[in-house]
């Protein structure tokens, strides 16, 4: 710590930082633009003037740009110094000579952060006479609209989106005052990070292209903490509704896991929650016949109620759902008994998913959050294709890879925080990183040599070679060859020599064989480095909570079928699931035509449209509840907005309904309620009780809630006299301490603080855009103030490894092009950001970027291709598992030779079986000459 | 100017009028590459660079900063990178410079010399000539003069037996004011962007590819044979002033011998004017003097015993710059001249700092107007305003503050000359 | 489209500095030398030579003044509006260009033959005003002189 002197009084502020950095953290309000709590100083805007003197008597002083000054004990500086004052006016005024002075109309305005600083810098009054310099705008493609008139030159896209995010096609042109920044055509921007730009453009340059579709003013946004369903991961999130439709999602800041980001995926796949396909009625299904249409809630209920007479005890079987909260699978749980409780996953899931929790649990290396990724200096990629299974990790372990070589800059004595310094200082050296996959991952190019492709028996092998060259007493893979040996071996000794090594894996490969591969050799590198650290990437938002309610028990959805086929249920309900991507078209035919079938899901699915009564369920928007990302942390997640109509309920209350029904329980539990006994009942769940993270609908501040509205929220008179003038009360919240109004408690100075967990926007004086944040942290870039927003559920034990033994065996290769009947691959499991998550699939910008325009296709190298005598474009059938399937065919250079990726998409126009092929992968594919292919 | 003492002119000693470069033969019957092979055959790279030190050599390139001690920041030594880099810059795109051209078309081994002895005592075995776009000749004199050091062994592997390996490396530029500009400058070498680099670290520490360079005018570098073949003490005796050494003066405007010349440094400005540069042509009067390229400060008439040297031309309130005049006649308009000097630097800003890419264009609008007659009082005010606002450190470069010198000046001394501009609504020049 | 000796000679410069941008200048000049501007399919194929994405090659290419991402006509005229040649009535050389060739500046002539730019000082202050014309310089210019190295081109 450093005592600072500001405008004469002493401060403490945090050594080795920048002087923006310490006086943001303070509380101060110096206006900056090209500086950014996760991209740091480059020194380009000027906006952070202050004066600095060299001592006490010095009364003449400097100007300097704060954020390009360290920190050093005794230094005295002033923020109010008139000449550092007129300075920062100036800045302003020189921006605003070509910007537009159209606010009003600007999709920026309300949360501009050239708006704020303009404010706070004091500049009001246009001198030039001159004309403005325009520019033309590009298109960029579905979720970034561009505006380039509105540019201040700050550079932060590009250090975002080059620097940062690594992406390659958004660039700056031009010179002098001609600066433009853009692609070097219209196109749609590449990296599936670039809905960051969105907030970290300081102005209306780059806007959100989904929102501006059914735009509303910022400050009309209802607004609560979320958590992304997109993913295992876990992101945090601010969703914003107006007139009952969500209108988009914005970064929710939380330093263990997102920190400042959002992958394209999370911002954009929200709209699923406003589209078509949302199930609104409940309905019942007569004789077989189609649904019949608003079914009221109460038919329905008296349906089930019909249906299951006499059968109630353990006749009704429950399938969970890796995507609903933990809640919501404990509600159905506890309905049906936990021996009728079946985890609606594929076998291959639900094993690899027991896996893991053993792996963190038992084992003595702790799950990697998003931000030990991005601390970590040496990365070992086990076939997880990380960039499209859980995006954010990617751009975590893209951090990561520049952390080794930052250790150098202390030599030149550059401060970590001088970022341009710190690049030119590292040039091209990167930490350790290794990728070994089955074909080429957006990560390669972090790689400190040739990614290692293999099929994913062959790349658990490389695994466990890692492993024992790491501890010899892990086992050994006997039939390695040479290079194989040597490449672990310098794999091994990198990551040895590193202090934060990170092992990551996941369930994408669906082996088994990878993740006890990948735990051995985080285990035995555990013993040379105490800060070794595991990640997983998971198939769903709440797989992990899914996986530890049962652990170490549980069944998947195999076993439903069984007892099904053996008469052992005359009723099912499902929640939240397309079972036929667990268990197949026939699987869940069979399990759906039980006498009493019930499907309580948000959207519309094959699983619905099966079901006797399907329910409308709330989705995450309309609901509250608990999920647990891929690290076991819990996180909350709140209502952001009252369901549309009133038949539509969150899953745990449709469950909670039907049990009443059923007439076991007569009082229906709030949600908070339903937590707390869950917290109580399930000891692996104890910690999510902790009120801190968990504030119950009972606590306030000065005697108020938490207002979901800011207080700016405008219309509330208005907004409803479509439908009778009398403005309605605002719904009452009775299962959080948020309020669906903009009155309550709400402070910006960091003396009272809001608990981080239930922060529904940043706000502050003078800060209307998203940079307010530094109001609400304990240090720029440090935890938000008012306690965590999750908790982590499991440690490991700290016991001795019990190393995994089974080494698979070498793969076989294909069987070669001898004979039609005998040409085949090895069929493995292909994903990507925008095509393999069904509920973002919704949103039509996620969609129409779905690659080969969202066909399945199977790629192959060229090699493989012509051994099988098909060129790149050729369709082809397919067998895999005894059916056959249509697939186009796509060369893919990288892919490992032999092997075939196959992709199915997950939209709604994806048939049936081809839904739960990769419930069967990776599996031998058999390739059919196709009789009518032209030749 | 033939038969010139190459003791008392040792930089332009060979060169003659007619416009050939000196010779790979000439050069060395004027005792070229004797420094490098004495540097590298009986000094080490530590007594290279103290003589250069004591020689009292400053930069060239404008700023005067003392090359030997420059040198000095170079991490040396064991635990230090062994890339190292030197690179010249050769960009010389200051409006109203031209001394650089006239060394390195009329003497490109000297500076190849320069190179060999300054790359030896850095320690550094590649270096850069980073040489401005539109010196086509200068470029071709260049490679021919590499291409004859290399087949004499001046350049290459072992050079002199000496052990040390050197090769010099020519890049042509693509234009951009800013590349001149030191760190721009090796951005720019790595084929990026040409935009500045902050200072702290500096290119001694980590400069070209995140080496350790130097970065050194073409003028400092000509005079590196000379030091180490004549010694420090010599290189003192020849100036004038407490800077060792010549300098290449010279003058453009309306004078009746424009041009340039060697002279010791700190020959005073009248001197230069009335000497060498044969006074103001018939007709016209001296109005002021930009001393060192279009980032400098007008001198006037009661300026023109000031010595040319580094620190005394501040005092005068200006710089020497590149020491090579630009003569204004009082028949110019003086609102017009900054006019032209401001068009540049707002064309030439790199575009990375706001009161730079922002102000400089702004003033440039002003300036016009009041150049054509449609300006104010208050367009003065702004104009003022700005000095201060442009200044060093309040830039992210040099190239905003220098832009603003002449403005600050003319400001001061033609007050008058704005001030009619406003009134008479047009230019009085006219 | 490059010709294989222009692909050569950039893979020899990318031999020389390494892949990545380093060459960029040096191969985007080597384009010009011949076209005497970069079009959009030449800078991709660099870009390809030289491993980068073209909006990172295009970056640098549209920095740098005489690099020309636009045709150029054969003969590139290129008027010193330096300050000290526009001391001596620099800038009235542009009159005697139009009035010759009907073109001002930044502008090139219908049939292709001559682009007429401004260059600023080119460090023949001692020979104002002055000019270039591709290579060659000229100072010292009149409206005749002018008229005179304009018929050289032509
Ligand atoms: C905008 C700007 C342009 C410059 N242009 C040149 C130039 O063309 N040639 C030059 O030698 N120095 C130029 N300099 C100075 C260099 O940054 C650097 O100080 C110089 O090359 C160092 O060489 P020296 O120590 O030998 O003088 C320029 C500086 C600035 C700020
Ligand atoms: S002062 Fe700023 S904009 Fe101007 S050249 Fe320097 S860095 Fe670039
Ligand atoms: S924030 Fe400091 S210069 Fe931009």
């Amino acid at each position: 710590m450093a005592i600072i002197f500001i405008d004469g009084k002493p401060y403490q502020a945090k050594d080795g930082v920048s002087l923006l950095d310490a006086c943001l953290s303070l509380g101060f309000d110096v206006p900056y633009f090209c500086w950014h709590p996760a991209l740091h100083s480059v020194g380009a805007c000027r906006q952070c003037a202050v004066k600095v003197f060299k001592d006490e008597k010095d009364a003449k002083g400097k100007i300097v740009m704060s954020c390009m000054t360290p920190v050093a004990d005794g230094m005295r500086l002033s923020i109010d110094d008139p000449e550092a004052i007129k300075f920062r006016a100036s800045v302003i005024e020189w921006l605003m000579l070509n910007h537009p002075h159209d606010c009003p109309v600007c999709d920026e305005g309300g949360e501009c952060h050239l708006q704020d600083m303009t404010l706070l810098a004091g500049h009001v009054y246009r001198r030039t006479t001159l004309k403005k310099r325009t520019h033309t705008n590009q298109d960029l493609g579905p979720f970034v609209n561009h505006e380039m008139n509105r540019c201040i030159q700050c550079y932060r896209c590009v250090r975002f989106y080059k620097d940062y995010a690594g992406g390659k096609d958004l660039d700056v042109f031009g010179c002098h005052d001609h600066v433009y920044f853009g692609r070097s055509r219209d196109g749609a921007l590449e990296s599936e990070f670039s809905g960051n730009l969105v907030e970290v453009c300081p102005t209306g340059v780059f806007t959100d292209k989904t929102f501006k579709k059914h735009y509303t003013r910022k400050w009309d946004l209802q607004a609560a903490p979320s958590v992304c369903v997109h993913c295992s991961l876990g992101c945090n999130t601010l969703p914003g509704e107006r007139y009952g439709t969500l209108r988009r999602i914005r970064n929710r800041y939380n330093q263990s896991v997102n920190g400042y980001f959002l992958c394209d995926r999370g911002r954009y796949g929200y709209e699923f929650v406003n589209s078509k396909i949302r199930i609104r009625t409940a309905s019942v299904k007569t004789n077989g016949a189609a649904p019949a249409d608003e079914a009221a809630p109460e038919l329905a209920i008296s349906e089930i109620r019909k249906k299951l007479n006499g059968t109630h005890e353990g006749g009704i079987i429950g399938i969970g759902s890796p995507r609903a909260s933990l809640e919501s699978n404990y509600a159905l749980r506890e309905l049906v008994g936990a021996e009728n409780f079946y985890h609606g996953v594929s076998d291959t899931v639900f094993n690899m998913m027991g896996e893991i929790v053993r792996i963190i649990k038992d084992g003595p290396v702790a799950a990697a959050s998003l931000e030990d990724a991005r601390e970590a200096d040496a990365v070992l990629v086990l076939g997880e294709d990380v960039s499209n299974t859980a995006p954010m990790l990617a751009l975590a372990l893209r951090q990561a890879s520049r952390n080794a070589p930052m250790v150098n800059l202390a030599k030149f004595k550059i401060p970590h925080w001088d970022d341009a310094a710190a690049r030119n200082a590292i040039q091209n050296e990167k930490s350790p990183f290794f990728v070994a996959s089955f074909t080429g991952t957006r990560l390669d190019g972090l790689s400190s040599e040739k990614p290692y492709r293999a099929a994913p028996d062959d790349v658990a092998r490389l695994g466990f070679l890692i492993a024992h060259e790491l501890a010899p007493e892990s086992p050994g893979v006997p039939d390695a060859s040479a290079e194989e040996k040597s490449l672990a071996r310098r794999i091994a000794v990198a990551l040895r020599n590193s202090k934060k090594p990170l092992i990551v894996c996941g369930t994408g490969p669906q082996s088994i064989h990878i993740l006890r591969a990948a735990a051995n050799a985080a285990w035995a590198l555990k013993r040379a480095v105490p800060d070794a650290r595991i990640a997983f990437s998971l198939p769903g938002c709440n797989s992990m909570g899914l996986a530890l309610m049962d652990f170490p028990s549980g069944r998947p959805v195999s076993e439903a079928l069984k007892r099904v086929q053996a008469g052992g249920a005359k009723a099912v309900i499902v929640i939240e699931n397309e079972l036929d991507e667990s268990i197949g078209k026939e699987g869940a035919e069979e399990i759906m035509s039980l006498p009493c079938s019930v499907a309580i899901d948000f959207i519309a699915t094959r699983t619905s449209q099966l079901a006797g009564v399907a329910l409308p369920a709330a989705s995450f928007a309309e609901s509250q509840g608990t999920f647990v990302n891929n690290e076991a942390r819990a996180q909350r997640f709140y209502m952001v907005m009252q369901p549309q109509n009133k038949n539509i309920h969150g899953v745990w209350r449709w469950i909670m309904e039907i049990k009443a029904a059923l007439g076991t329980e007569k009082q229906c539990p709030e949600i908070d309620a339903l937590t707390a006994e869950l917290a109580k009942r399930m000891p692996q769940f104890a910690p999510i009780a902790d009120r801190a993270y968990f504030p119950p609908p009972g606590f306030r501040i000065a005697g108020m809630k938490i207002p979901r509205q800011p207080h700016r929220y405008s219309g509330r008179t208005a907004m409803h006299t479509n439908i009778g003038m009398v403005e309605p009360k605002p719904p009452a919240d009775t299962g959080s301490a948020l309020s669906f109004s903009m009155e309550g408690f709400y402070d910006a100075s960091k003396k009272q603080k809001i608990p981080s967990a239930l922060l529904t926007h940043y706000w502050a004086p003078f800060w209307n855009s998203v940079q307010a944040l530094n109001k609400f942290q304990s240090g720029t870039g440090g935890p938000l103030l008012g306690g965590e927003s999750g908790k982590r559920l499991m440690e490991p034990s700290g016991s001795a490894p019990a190393y995994f033994t089974d080494i698979p065996e070498k793969q076989k290769k294909a069987p070669g092009p001898s004979g039609a009947n005998n040409k085949g691959f090895f069929a493995v499991p292909l994903y990507h950001v925008f095509g393999s998550e069904r509920l973002s699939m919704e949103s039509q910008a996620v969609a129409g970027l779905c690659p080969e325009e969202g066909q399945p296709f199977i790629a192959a190298s060229p090699r493989t291709l012509s051994a099988l005598g098909l060129n790149k474009s050729d369709t082809m059938e397919l067998e895999i598992g005894g059916a056959v399937f249509d697939f186009k065919t796509v060369a893919d250079e990288e892919m490992a030779e032999g092997l075939a990726g196959v992709f199915v998409p997950k939209n709604a126009n994806i048939a049936a079986d081809l839904a739960g092929l990769y419930s069967k992968l990776p599996a031998w594919a058999r390739f059919l000459v196709k009789t009518e292919r032209k030749q | 100017m033939s038969a010139k003492d190459p003791q008392a002119y040792p930089l332009t000693a060979g060169m003659e009028m007619n416009g050939k470069a000196v010779g790979l033969q000439k050069y060395e019957a004027l005792g070229g590459y004797e420094g490098a092979k004495k540097a590298l055959l009986q000094m080490g790279p530590a007594q290279v660079m103290q003589e250069v030190k004591d020689s009292n050599l400053r930069g060239r390139g404008g700023a005067g900063f003392p090359t030997g001690q420059k040198w000095s920041f170079v991490p040396m030594g064991e635990n230090a990178p062994n890339t190292r880099y030197l690179v010249v810059n050769a960009d010389e795109m200051e409006p109203g410079a031209f001394k650089d051209k006239f060394l390195l078309e009329g003497n490109p081994h000297q500076l190849i010399e320069g190179m060999v002895i300054s790359s030896y005592a850095i320690g550094a075995s590649v270096s850069y000539v980073f040489l401005r776009w539109a010196y086509k000749e200068a470029a071709k004199r260049i490679e021919q003069a590499i291409s004859e050091a290399h087949s004499k062994g001046y350049l290459g592997k072992n050079i002199f037996g000496s052990g040390f390996d050197h090769e010099v490396r020519l890049h042509t530029s693509a234009g951009r004011y800013i590349c001149g500009e030191e760190t721009a400058l090796l951005t720019a070498l790595e084929g990026k962007r040409g935009i500045p680099r902050a200072k702290p670290p500096f290119p001694q520490i980590c400069g070209l590819w995140g080496k350790p360079t130097v970065v050194n005018n073409v003028e400092t570098m000509a005079n590196v044979p000379h030091i180490i073949r004549n010694g420090a003490k010599w290189f003192k005796e020849i100036s004038r002033s407490s800077d060792g050494g010549t300098k290449i003066y010279g003058a453009s405007g309306r004078v009746n011998r424009p041009g340039a010349w060697e002279l010791p440094m700190g020959t005073p400005l009248r001197e230069l004017l009335e000497i060498h540069a044969g006074g103001m042509k018939d007709g016209y009067k001296l109005k002021g003097i930009m001393p060192g390229g279009a980032s400098t400060e007008f001198m006037l008439e009661e300026h023109l015993d000031t010595p040319m040297d580094f620190d005394s031309v501040p005092k005068a309130g200006s710089r020497l710059g590149t020491g090579t005049l630009m003569v204004m006649d009082h028949k110019t308009c003086p609102v017009g001249l900054v006019l032209n000097i401001m068009e540049f630097f707002a064309r030439e800003s790199c575009g990375w700092c706001t009161p730079c890419r922002e102000g400089l264009p702004w003033l440039t609008g002003i300036l016009r107007k009041v150049e054509h007659g449609d300006g104010n009082p208050e367009d003065l005010e702004i104009l003022n305003e700005h000095i201060p606002l442009l200044g060093m450190g309040r830039t992210f470069c040099a190239l905003a503050p220098g832009a603003i010198e002449p403005l600050q000046s003319a400001l001061k001394y033609y007050k008058q000359d704005f001030e009619a501009h406003i009134e008479k609504k047009t230019c009085p020049y006219k | 489209m490059l010709t294989p000796s222009e692909i050569e000679e950039i893979k020899h410069e990318v031999e020389r500095a390494g892949r990545g941008l380093n060459a960029s200048v040096e191969a985007l000049k080597i384009v010009q030398r011949q076209r005497r501007w970069v079009p959009d399919e030449e800078l991709e194929e660099v870009s390809k030579l030289l491993g980068v994405t073209t909006h990172e090659l295009d970056a640098v290419a549209t920095f740098y003044s005489f690099i020309f991402r636009r045709p150029v006509g054969k003969n590139l005229i290129l008027v010193c509006d330096g300050p000290a040649c526009w001391m001596l009535n620099g800038h009235m050389l542009a009159e005697t260009i139009k009035a010759e060739l009907g073109i001002g500046l930044g502008e090139t002539t219908k049939d292709g033959e001559f682009t007429f730019l401004p260059i600023s000082c080119i460090g023949l202050c001692d020979k104002a005003p002055a000019m270039m014309i591709n290579d060659d310089v000229y100072g010292g210019l009149t409206p005749e002189k002018v008229r005179e190295a304009l018929k050289k081109y032509r």
